[in-house]
């Protein structure tokens, strides 16, 4: 097993990204930790744009995901529509 | 109506990144990147490099600018409301003296090298993500020392951080573990900080440690801690692009970074072992063993990292199975030797106390109990008998990690690991066979280290006598170094909790 994994703040302003993250990844596990929550999620972890909208109840842009993030586990793709987290092999 | 669309992310990206970049013809390219060929690594094509994130100069600012924002305002209230009083326990704030002290420098070293290496590379978007980086470098350097300078208020060990960090013995572990990356070309430094550091190591030092700061009543360095460490996500994405892009590039490549790979890893998780006792005997309230986050982030992330960069010829760091032998040791072999030269470092130790004893043995089990369990009841022993034991005599250093030699066999815990190397007449001595392996490949970089226990026998330290020595490190005696009990530190926070107490009642 190889996660694709995202470590996020744990607070208000991110709640509905990880939510979004939850709802667009069943399979994902959420760690909570002081502080922060590390979301592993087998291979690939998507964050769609629509969904995190839907969420949070105003436009979102893909690269807010930097006021967000802590730290992350896999290569990077990124888009205007979606940020996905994945292993290749 | 002739609206203009707005661009899409990939495209502003190309326009305001590549786009930028030209080719040059005044002056040869290799004049204008003159340490791109002595390394060894050959380059076919430059613009094989992957983009890590798409983040704009503009939009870099906004977002950098938006979290320098929250972090100071966090630092204000923290400041105003006194909130040092409400950490869990004084002996907390030697984490953040060892933060300091021995982080904070690395920091500056870090920018310094990213602005370096960065300027080398032919490349538009790898020197706009190493220029990003080499900014980031120095905000972390510049928030930590505010946020840190508060708790300098009121306590002891933190008021010449910079001067210790060049000086005293334990910070040269540190310190050269970034002088050697910065003196290395600029490939190298990719692979040992971009990479090793930032990619596979980074996350142990950050991840797990501020959210023991959280978890400890210290607002201020969580969220330090974590602005910090969310720049590092773009950090670690560009390591590995540019480790990516070296193994792509050419074949003859690989062995080359994985020798990197194999060196960088173990300089560093030999740093990180400070980290080890900040985790298992700093923070007075535990989130996790030393144990457990280096599963988390080492075995886990690291395994399916190099699983993933397996098809590119490269293994798991060469004595990765050593630092597994040695997960439920190395904070207690570390912890025990900065307890026995307390007399000479700028922070406070102790006898953990028996809770915390026992969460030791619960988090590494009966053999753990066996080996040290006697040593800290001996030393308590002798603690009240008003003989606290200090080890008068210098340590022998390892000639690369410049760690004292307390590490033990990988097979053999009872056992002090000591290895050997002779070059051009001389003997030179090494903790592990990961340090030995580093000297071997180049030993005349490491003959020229300075060892701090050698640069005191020969009177390069302020003098022959421990005072002497002290002073020159910009150590207080009696009130920066020594044990936790009895110490100013000690007296500051049982009046604060009498404070407390009296209100209470």
């Amino acid at each position: 097993m190889s996660n694709a994994s995202i470590t996020l703040y744990n607070n208000d302003e991110t709640r509905g990204l990880i939510a979004a993250i939850q709802k667009d990844n069943p399979a994902a596990k959420t760690n909570v930790y002081p502080g922060y929550v590390k979301i592993d999620c087998d291979k690939r972890l998507v964050i769609n744009r629509d969904s995190v909208e839907a969420e949070i109840g105003r436009t979102w842009d893909v690269n807010e995901i930097h006021l967000a993030v802590i730290s992350l586990a896999g290569h990077v793709d990124e888009d205007d529509d979606y940020f996905i987290i994945h292993w290749n092999h | 109506m002739n609206a203009i669309k707005k661009m899409s992310l990939r495209d502003r990206y190309r326009v305001l990144t590549r786009d930028l970049d030209w080719a040059p013809s005044y002056q040869p390219e290799n004049k204008i990147f003159p340490d791109m060929a002595f390394e060894g690594i050959k380059i076919t094509n430059w613009e094989g490099f992957n983009d890590p994130f798409r983040l704009t100069m503009d939009a870099y600012w906004k977002y950098q600018a938006e979290k320098e924002r929250k972090l100071y305002a966090v630092l204000d209230s923290f400041a105003q409301n006194n909130a040092q009083m409400g950490i869990t326990d004084a002996r907390y704030i030697t984490a953040l003296k060892l933060f300091l002290q021995g982080i904070s420098p690395c920091e500056y070293m870090a920018h310094r090298g990213f602005a370096h290496a960065g300027r080398q590379m032919r490349n538009a978007g790898l020197r706009v993500a190493a220029q990003m980086q080499a900014l980031d470098e120095l905000r972390h350097v510049q928030t930590q020392v505010h946020t840190i300078s508060h708790f300098n208020k009121h306590f002891n060990g933190m008021h010449s951080f910079r001067q210790m960090h060049d000086r005293v013995w334990y910070l040269s572990v540190p310190k050269s573990f970034f002088d050697d990356a910065f003196s290395a070309g600029p490939f190298e430094f990719m692979v040992a900080i971009g990479f090793s550091f930032e990619y596979v190591l980074t996350n142990l030092l950050f991840v797990p440690f501020m959210s023991g700061a959280a978890f400890n009543g210290d607002l201020a360095t969580v969220t330090f801690g974590f602005s910090a460490q969310s720049d590092e996500a773009r950090h670690m994405t560009l390591g590995l692009e540019a480790i990516k892009f070296m193994l792509e590039q050419h074949e003859d490549n690989v062995p080359i970074v994985q020798h990197w790979i194999d060196k960088w890893f173990w300089r560093g998780y030999r740093l990180l072992g400070l980290v080890a006792t900040m985790m298992d005997y700093m923070l007075p309230k535990k989130i996790m063993s030393w144990k457990e986050a280096w599963d988390i982030y080492f075995n886990d992330a690291g395994g399916a990292l190099f699983k993933d960069l397996a098809r590119y010829g490269i293994r798991m760091p060469k004595f990765a199975d050593v630092a597994d032998k040695e997960v439920d040791r190395v904070s207690t072999e570390l912890w025990t030797a900065l307890y026995s030269y307390s007399h000479a470092t700028a922070f406070h130790t102790w006898i953990p106390e028996e809770a915390e004893l026992e969460w030791l043995a619960k988090s590494y089990g009966p053999e753990w109990e066996k080996r040290y369990r006697p040593r800290f009841d001996f030393w308590k022993q002798r603690e009240a008998e008003g003989k606290r034991f200090f080890n008068p005599t210098l340590p022998q250093l390892c000639q690369v990690c410049q760690i004292p030699m307390v590490f033990t066999e990988p097979d053999d815990p009872s056992k002090i690991a000591f290895r050997e190397s002779t070059y051009n007449g001389e003997h030179y001595h090494f903790c592990s066979d990961g340090c030995k392996n580093i000297f071997d490949h180049e030993p005349e970089k490491y003959v020229q280290a300075w060892l701090p226990a050698h640069q005191i026998y020969q009177g390069n330290f302020g003098g022959a006598t421990m005072p002497e020595v002290l002073n020159w490190y910009g150590i207080v005696p009696g009130q920066d170094n020594g044990d936790y009990r009895g110490s100013e530190d000690e007296k500051t926070w049982l009046h604060w909790a009498a404070m407390r107490n009296r209100v209470a009642d």
